[in-house]
């Protein structure tokens, strides 16, 4: 016989409203195995939890049931409570009488008859509940950060500056990710890559962070605190330990190409860096446009060129990942209303800021990109396929708002008798000084804002015809522009689906990644040990994005200060004895935590990657697989006190 | 119907002047609708007083001239105390008269009203129907 005590709460009136908690607690005196029954007002409070405390030590209590809200709430709060008086916390049950009971009736009679039954239940539960301790795993205190934009690279430097090892992977050449390609900052035009280069040092010359760049992840396995991680390395065909990054091959190299970090509007040689203030500065070589005329070969002078390379695999150990794989933007291809990427002249955001920046293609000098000319007249079309659900994407990609006003300024800086138009919807500008940078725009710039969607646009004798709406003053306005900037949304990168199935992560509709809670766990996603930074998970501006990197880091710095990592022990296991080694829960099992056994031929469990789920113990054939405490006599045991 | 904007009539009126005969930026103005939703005299108003603004903020005063909205404008500032970009509307209105005035325009021909009409008018109004009669 187990001496269980059952503690029923009133919650205020929210349980004792509908339930007659008096006619409860003398229902569940009499039922097996209960020696003590109390009510109480709110049994969550200070002495509720003392008075349970009491009890256990009075009456010798082996387990307890609280009849209360749902465990959600409050389970962590009682069996961290019990613990003090040195009871098992798993000899502490939940019964949930709110949610489950006394919200959803109204009826006291019947209400209090499935308390009782839940109660009843749970009580059946608890007699044959064993003592667990909690599953111990040792931690690998060195941490994978993977994409090197601002969010991977705030993210790694506050790991490193924690004193833990960091091993940041890029797949370019060059850390820096969009950020160096953006000229002004919003609200506070701050030169984009003046504020950021000193970072990208920063990370290339700390003593912590190993910069593994032109590589991707491409196997992962294991479970937090220990994985193994398989990182390629792709060829670059320069021996960058030689490379001094003098630039003598890039000079000389015949080939032009148009350049990526320039948006197609500038070009690069075969062998390039992304951009001069590349981090690492070594060059790397582009085998599709490569001729192989070895000019390259014969004038570096450290000897560094070398085709024969190939690409090569690192293996790493790691305790804890950051994903910060950054985004990409819609591709103009997608909006045939906008010329679909065919007119010269319509561009989208990242190419203007080309065009703005001092170091882009123009040097500054807003040229349009058909003829060179300096645009009278700019269009800036927001919400450029965002906050569409029935074409494009139904989202609002967030930033738009702001960099268009920006563009709309630092254009009207660059050319002052230029015209700025900007078609928006809704003008969204949600940041500190962000609204007075808007205001200031409209007011002191006189850019036009027009509120209404651009429905087409065509190209008409060397102009951009735009046809939109403004719908404050009824009226269709029909611009004939010299450039247009589209405002395209914000998207994951390509490849977010190959991601989030290597790492076990999973993505939205839209194919950001997901975290574990939307409000109170935003850089943790659903896998323990693996975190998100930028705007993988969401679209995010540069502060919010740093913001959430430093986030990110301090939870991989809180699970590093511990020599081991706890688990809940409620996991599934094998009883050796039943097992056939049949193999039917290994392929149920969503997180591989089950491995057969060929040899022994039986299944053997990977405890810390068990998360309970319970797919196993329903598929198992022979009973072998028993989750602890929830045993299959426990559930039968519980059933039948529902229904008895 | 409305016309089309388009390059050669978005803010083709000089606004700078505009800007100096009122003494407020136009610009300021977000259409939160404000001055409109707490004006006393809005229902009796061909245009509401923001569609003034914005309209002017497009260069369109031949739109608000049409109207009958600044002669109704009886200048009592409810909505220049409650503008939250402290716009002074008033001053907009009496700009708007002004640009009328100024161009000397007599609506009326006093030879052609009769003589006995002529005498029981009091002359406010004569001086009135001269300048601003709207369409």
């Amino acid at each position: 016989m187990k001496r269980i005590g059952v503690f029923i709460c009133h919650c205020g009136i929210n349980i004792a409203g509908t339930v007659d908690i008096e006619k409860l607690t003398s229902q569940i005196k009499e039922y097996p195995n209960v020696v003590h029954v109390e009510n109480y007002k709110y049994m969550c409070s200070s002495p509720g939890q003392q008075l349970i405390n009491q009890q256990i030590m009075d009456k010798n209590l082996d387990a307890v049931v609280v009849a209360a809200c749902s465990p959600s709430l409050h389970e962590n709060t009682f069996r961290t409570s019990v613990q003090r008086v040195e009871m098992n916390p798993y000899n502490c049950e939940i019964a949930n009488i709110r949610e489950q009971c006394s919200w959803v009736h109204d009826d006291k009679q019947i209400a209090t008859d499935k308390a009782a039954k839940i109660i009843k239940s749970m009580v059946e539960k608890t007699v044959l509940d064993e003592p667990l301790m909690p599953i111990t795993v040792p931690v690998n205190r060195k941490a994978l950060v993977i994409g090197g934009g601002v969010a991977g690279m705030q993210a790694a430097l506050n790991i490193a500056n924690n004193g833990y090892e960091v091993i940041l992977v890029e797949r370019e050449s060059s850390i820096g990710g969009h950020m160096a390609m953006l000229s002004e900052t919003f609200p506070t035009l701050d030169c984009s890559q003046c504020i950021l280069t000193p970072k990208m040092v920063e990370v290339d010359q700390h003593p912590n962070i190993t910069l593994i760049t032109y590589s991707e992840v491409v196997e992962v396995s294991g479970f937090v605190g220990n994985f193994k991680v398989k990182i390629k390395q792709k060829a670059k065909y320069v021996d960058w330990e030689k490379c001094n990054g003098c630039g003598d091959c890039i000079t000389e190299c015949p080939i032009n190409t148009p350049s990526e970090f320039e948006q197609q509007l500038g070009e690069r040689h075969a062998i390039y860096r992304p951009f001069p203030q590349a981090v690492p500065n070594k060059v790397i070589v582009d085998m599709d446009e490569c001729i192989q005329c070895m000019v390259c070969q014969v004038f570096c002078p450290t000897d560094a060129i070398d085709f024969n390379q190939k690409d090569s695999i690192v293996e790493q150990e790691v305790g804890a990942i950051v994903l910060a794989t950054g985004y990409q933007l819609y591709s103009l291809k997608n909006l045939p209303e906008y010329g679909g990427g065919e007119i010269e002249d319509v561009i989208d955001g990242l190419a203007f800021e080309r065009l703005l920046s001092a170091s882009g293609p123009t040097q500054g000098v807003v040229k349009r990109p058909s003829d060179g000319k300096i645009p009278q007249d700019v269009v800036f079309i927001q919400c450029a396929g965002s906050r569409d659900p029935e074409n494009h994407m139904p989202y609002c990609s967030r930033i738009c708002c702001m960099y268009t006003a920006k563009h709309a300024m630092l254009y009207k800086h660059r050319v002052h008798q230029g015209r700025a138009y900007i078609f928006y919807m809704d003008i969204r500008s949600g940041g500190k000084d962000y609204e007075e940078f808007v205001q200031r725009v409209m007011e002191e710039e006189r850019v036009v804002y027009l509120r209404g969607k651009v429905s087409r646009l065509y190209e008409e004798d060397g102009k951009v015809v735009v046809c939109g709406t403004d719908t404050l003053t009824r009226r269709n306005v029909e611009i004939k522009a010299d450039l247009v900037v589209t405002a395209t949304p914000i998207r994951p990168i390509e490849d977010i689906d190959q991601l989030s199935k290597l790492f076990k992560i999973s993505i939205n509709q839209n194919g950001f990644l997901t975290e574990a809670h939307p409000k109170l766990r935003p850089v943790e996603s659903l896998t323990s040990g693996i975190y998100l930074a930028g705007c993988a998970q969401a679209p995010r501006d540069i502060p919010d994005t740093v913001a959430q990197a430093s986030g990110a880091a301090s939870m991989v710095c809180a699970l590093f200060s511990s020599d081991q990592l706890y688990h809940d022990p409620i996991i599934a296991g094998v009883d050796e004895d039943l097992c056939s080694g049949c193999g039917i829960c290994v392929g149920v099992c969503p997180y591989s935590a089950r491995t057969l056994n060929r040899e022994k031929g039986i299944v053997e469990v990977n405890e810390v990657l068990c998360e309970a789920c319970g797919a196993c113990s329903a598929a198992c054939p022979s009973g072998a697989a028993q989750q602890r405490n929830f045993t299959d006599i426990q559930l039968k045991n519980m059933v039948k006190a529902i229904l008895g | 119907m409305n016309n089309k904007l388009t390059l050669e009539n978005i803010q083709q009126f000089d606004l700078d002047e505009f800007q100096e005969i009122s003494g407020e930026n136009i610009f300021a103005c977000y259409q939160c609708g404000n001055c409109s939703a707490g004006c006393p005299a809005a229902d009796f108003m061909d245009l509401a007083p923001h569609e003034v603004i914005r309209l002017l903020q497009l260069g369109q005063i031949d739109e608000v001239v049409k109207t009958n909205t600044v002669w109704i404008c009886a200048a009592c500032v409810t909505c220049r105390v409650r503008c939250p970009k402290g716009v002074d509307l008033s001053k907009i209105m009496e700009a708007v008269r002004q640009i009328v005035l100024r161009k000397k325009n007599n609506y009326v021909d006093l030879n052609k009203i009769e003589s006995e009409l002529r005498e029981k008018l009091p002359q406010i109004a004569l001086v009135g129907n001269f300048r601003k009669f709207t369409l």
